[in-house]
């Protein structure tokens, strides 16, 4: 439970900071999420990875859909990836749940070590 | 304790974000670049997406809206000049703005800015040139027309507005790509824009630097026989037989000509490192009412340009109460370049006129602060430039400026850099001297009759282009307008002394008698880069002239009557083949077909058995361009290569009149062998060759003309972004073609306008309205452009505020309003 709010409140802040913040803002949020929501390192880290990597996934898919991948398979060619919207999509998804993981990692350890 | 964890993961973090915020070589920032919310996601726009708005500025003095149409053509009305203006700068920015950031950057000499260390020498020629230096001059002259003056301050200003407002995640995706932002605009960058298609047109029409190399090799009958002014076969833009007035400047040939000019057989090594296409031309052309079926006359124009995504043209309608204009515009600039209004249609062409010139310069010493001119030590202007790299320590250029121009080459830069080599060589250039082309088209917009044509263009410098007009008051005309030197027999086709006054243009041909003419009794006029008029003008004025388009295009027009707009069409997508036709006698005349072998037989029979058109799926046309590519090699090469480092290749025209005269000219012989090579023999050769390659891409499935060309629209980036190109288009047609279809270059805009009561437009261009190539409307037009099908041009009208056809609105006021 505690796994799955923390990763629905991931993308959600992900998604605010994305309004105002650069793109890193999503490692300040994840960071943030990890610490108000404590979870082991291995798990904090897995949140913050699905939550940015389904939110960017989830919404470079919606945008491709609208736009009829006219600009996707452009860029999947620019990028080596040969063409195809699907790998961009999960390339970009990847991008920013790395990000998201690693702060939430972080996030899990700041909390631990305040404690002891 | 989690701290040694948590450092290391945090570690981790930062230098994550540290590595996707940064672009690695070619690579963007990947974080930045991708993220959903701000990187190039954003730029795929919706195939539903609104381009309606409600907008306000402060500098705008009143109301205006901009309906668009299907095709994303703007149609602006405005109340007053100003506020046009204005918003055909924002529409610009919010269209194109990566493509006029570009190009003026590159036209500045900025382009390493964004390019890195691989576009150095190109902005340092950029800078050699004087390209700023042209644009300030032209800036003076703006700055002194205050109608002009306040049309690029608004243009300005429109762009400006927009750049303000974009937002980080707004940003045309090339700056994604690439990691920099939009400078601001300014109204020299609109001079720059302007200078840029004076380079484009009026700086490769001139090959002195390989002229004088192949001065210093052949003597002067063979140089006019390799290089003549005239061709047998032309057919001028003023039609032949028309007098001219006796000229008004006699230049006179200095008296040391012979030794220190004609006689100077020293070769330079200095090279232009970004000469324009020789190809950059353009057809146009008018009918008459008495050659039409509606009796009203037409007019066509389809200028030949390198194609690009986004296209060099931006489609718009520009109306207020006192005027109302259609036509495409050039992002980077105010106005309608090429279009029509109510009472007037208008077109252009290049003329393709010599108007640079080179002069050796001898400096002092190497400080160049002082050079030899009138028999004493002139101080020069020492220019310092700093060219800023991509990734890279800026690099520091120094120009001395003469009372010629810039000293483009010197003992530090002969096109690459060079040390202490090389003769030093300024350049006269007519694009340098101060005018004011934009008040030209400014006029032009609101012209109502051959008068207010004949005086908007009268003005115009640089590049000379051939301006065709037609009126609904029946009149049809064209002039090819700009500002020539007058020269001397042969003067400026080599480099000059320049030590003195006495090889100097000795001034201007009077603006009255440039070629013109009007309702000339044939009914038709028209131009294709042809030299502008027979032997018989009075003026020597050489240039990069192309014969063959204006031959086909007039046998064509003489020969039509009752003509149509559907007539026109077919017109500008003709693909017959004058030269091929021309040369077909001497090919299959001269070809020894006992000594060909199987292969070499058939493509013989597939030249035999053409029809002369270059269409997508003619293999007729393949065969003749390789036999005959491979002809002049067998006839010029072994001459030309005594020339060091190189000389001008004769064009195709050439050869062709040559063979035709004398069948045994002397070129004919291989100088390198020891027997005499005669015209079967090398005819012959020519296909054997040939045929090696033409069997090396039948084998690859490329011996259709279209597959052989492989016809491609870029990207302005070109090779760094193949997937934003549009490759292997179904056409035909080449350079010297009336569908002057290249590789990738050719008519960047085909308009035909029929001047009867109501106007009837039809235009097409191989691109699309929007710049953005996430955008449906980024490529949209090329498959009717292959196809040879046009749009029909909607001219809006007052009226027609509440059209169907409108399916967005942009509104725009002034803030307080």
């Amino acid at each position: 439970m505690k796994f799955l709010v923390a990763i629905i409140l991931t993308a959600l802040l992900a998604f605010i900071s994305g309004l105002f913040l650069p793109w890193w803002g999503v490692a300040i949020t994840s960071l943030l999420v990890a610490v108000i929501i404590h979870q082991k390192a291995g798990k904090a880290f897995l949140s913050g990875l699905l939550g940015v990597l389904l939110l960017w996934a989830g919404l470079a898919w919606w945008i491709d859909i609208k736009n009829n991948s006219v600009l996707s398979t452009k860029i999947a060619s620019v990028l080596p990836l040969g063409g195809s919207a699907i790998m961009l999509i999960l390339v970009t998804g990847l991008i920013g749940g790395l990000v998201a993981g690693f702060a939430a990692m972080s996030g899990s350890f700041l909390r631990a070590s305040n404690k002891s | 304790m989690r701290t040694v964890p948590f450092l290391i993961s945090a570690a981790v973090t930062a230098g994550l974000v540290f590595a996707l915020n940064k672009q690695w070589g070619p690579i963007p920032p990947m974080g930045k670049f991708l993220s959903p919310q701000h990187g190039v996601w954003q730029n795929a726009e919706p195939a539903g997406q609104s381009f309606d708005a409600d907008l306000s500025f402060a500098d705008l003095k009143g109301k205006a809206t901009v309906y668009f149409d299907e095709r994303l053509v703007p149609h602006v009305f405005a109340e007053n000049d100003e506020d046009l203006y204005f918003i055909q700068g924002y529409l610009h920015a919010k269209f194109r703005l990566f493509q006029m950031d570009l190009q003026t950057k590159a036209a500045a000499g900025q382009a390493s800015e964004i390019a890195g260390k691989k576009a150095i020498n190109f902005d340092k020629e950029q800078r050699r040139l004087g390209m700023v230096f042209a644009a300030e001059n032209a800036m003076k002259e703006v700055e002194k027309d205050p109608t002009t003056k306040a049309m690029f301050d608004a243009y300005t200003k429109g762009i400006n507005a927009y750049i303000s407002s974009l937002k980080e995640a707004e940003l045309p995706l090339e700056y994604k790509l690439l990691n920099f932002k939009p400078e601001k605009w300014s109204n020299l960058r609109t001079a720059l824009l302007l200078k840029m298609m004076a380079k484009m047109l009026s700086s490769g029409t001139e090959s002195d630097l390989a002229n004088t190399n192949a001065q210093a090799v052949f003597m002067p009958d063979e140089l006019k026989l390799l290089y003549p002014q005239v061709h047998d076969s032309l057919l001028p833009i003023v039609p032949k037989g028309t007098s001219f007035d006796k000229p008004g400047i006699v230049p006179v040939q200095p008296l040391s000509a012979d030794s220190l000019y004609f006689g100077k057989k020293e070769p330079v090594t200095a090279f232009e490192n970004s000469k324009p296409d020789i190809n950059n031309g353009s057809n146009n052309w008018v009918v008459a009412g008495s050659k039409t079926q509606s009796g009203a006359p037409i007019l066509c124009n389809d200028p030949h340009l390198e194609l690009s995504l986004p296209s060099i043209w931006y489609e718009i309608q520009l109306q207020t109460p006192t005027s109302n204009t259609y036509g495409v515009s050039l992002p980077g600039s105010p106005f309608i370049i090429i279009g029509f209004n109510d009472s007037i249609a208008w077109g252009v062409t290049n003329a393709q006129r010599d108007v640079k010139d080179y002069y050796e310069i001898k400096f002092k010493d190497k400080t160049r602060q002082e050079y030899w001119y009138n028999g004493q030590w002139q101080k020069t202007t020492l220019k310092e430039e700093i060219i800023k790299v991509k990734g890279g320590a800026d690099v520091r250029d120094t120009v001395a400026y003469t009372v010629f121009g810039p000293v483009m080459f010197d003992e530090s830069f002969q096109g690459t850099d060079s040390v202490g080599k090389g003769r030093n060589l300024a350049v006269r250039w007519v694009a340098h001297d101060p005018s004011n082309e934009g008040i030209t088209f400014y006029k032009l917009n609101r012209a109502k009759n051959y008068d207010d044509y004949e005086a908007a263009i009268k003005t115009f410098e640089c590049p000379g282009q051939n301006f065709v007009f037609a009126s609904k008051a029946g009149d049809i005309a064209i002039w090819q307008q700009g500002k020539f030197p007058a020269r001397w027999n042969r003067q400026g086709l080599y480099v000059m002394p320049g030590e003195d006054t006495s090889y100097q243009w000795q001034g201007f041909i009077p603006q009255a008698e440039n070629p013109h003419s009007k309702n000339p009794t044939r009914g038709y006029l028209q131009s294709g880069n042809q030299r502008p008029v027979d032997s018989t003008y009075p003026y020597f004025i050489p240039g990069s002239y192309i014969t063959p388009r204006g031959i086909t295009i007039d046998n064509r027009l003489a020969a039509m009557k009752g003509i149509t707009p559907t007539d026109m069409m077919a017109l500008q997508n003709d693909y017959f083949n004058t030269l091929a036709e021309d040369a077909r006698s001497i090919m299959l005349g001269y070809v020894k077909e006992n000594e060909l072998n199987s292969s070499e037989k058939k493509y013989l029979d597939i030249f035999r058995n053409w029809n002369l058109l270059a269409t997508p799926d003619s293999k007729g046309q393949t065969v003749y361009q390789c036999w005959w590519d491979s002809l002049e090699v067998e006839v010029w090469k072994d001459e030309l290569s005594k020339v060091k480092p190189e000389a001008p290749w004769p064009q195709r025209q050439t050869l062709l009149e040559l063979l035709k005269k004398d069948t045994a000219a002397t070129f004919i012989d291989n100088v390198n062998t020891p027997q005499r090579e005669t015209l079967y023999d090398v005819v012959t050769a020519a296909l054997k060759k040939a045929s090696v390659s033409l069997a090396k891409h039948e084998a690859d499935g490329k011996l259709e003309w279209t597959k052989f060309k492989n016809p491609t629209v870029y990207h302005l980036l070109k090779d760094a972004l193949p997937a934003f190109a549009r490759k292997g288009l179904n056409v035909g047609g080449n350079g010297d073609i009336v569908n002057a279809i290249t590789h990738s270059h050719g008519p960047s805009w085909r308009m035909i306008v029929q001047l009867s009561a109501q106007t009837e437009a039809y235009g097409v261009y191989p691109g699309g309205q929007s710049g953005n190539p996430g955008s449906k409307f980024y490529d949209d037009y090329i498959n009717n452009w292959v196809e040879g099908k046009y749009h029909k041009l909607w001219f809006m009208r007052e009226g027609d505020r509440t059209d169907k056809n409108i399916k967005w609105t942009m509104k725009f006021k002034n803030e307080k309003m």
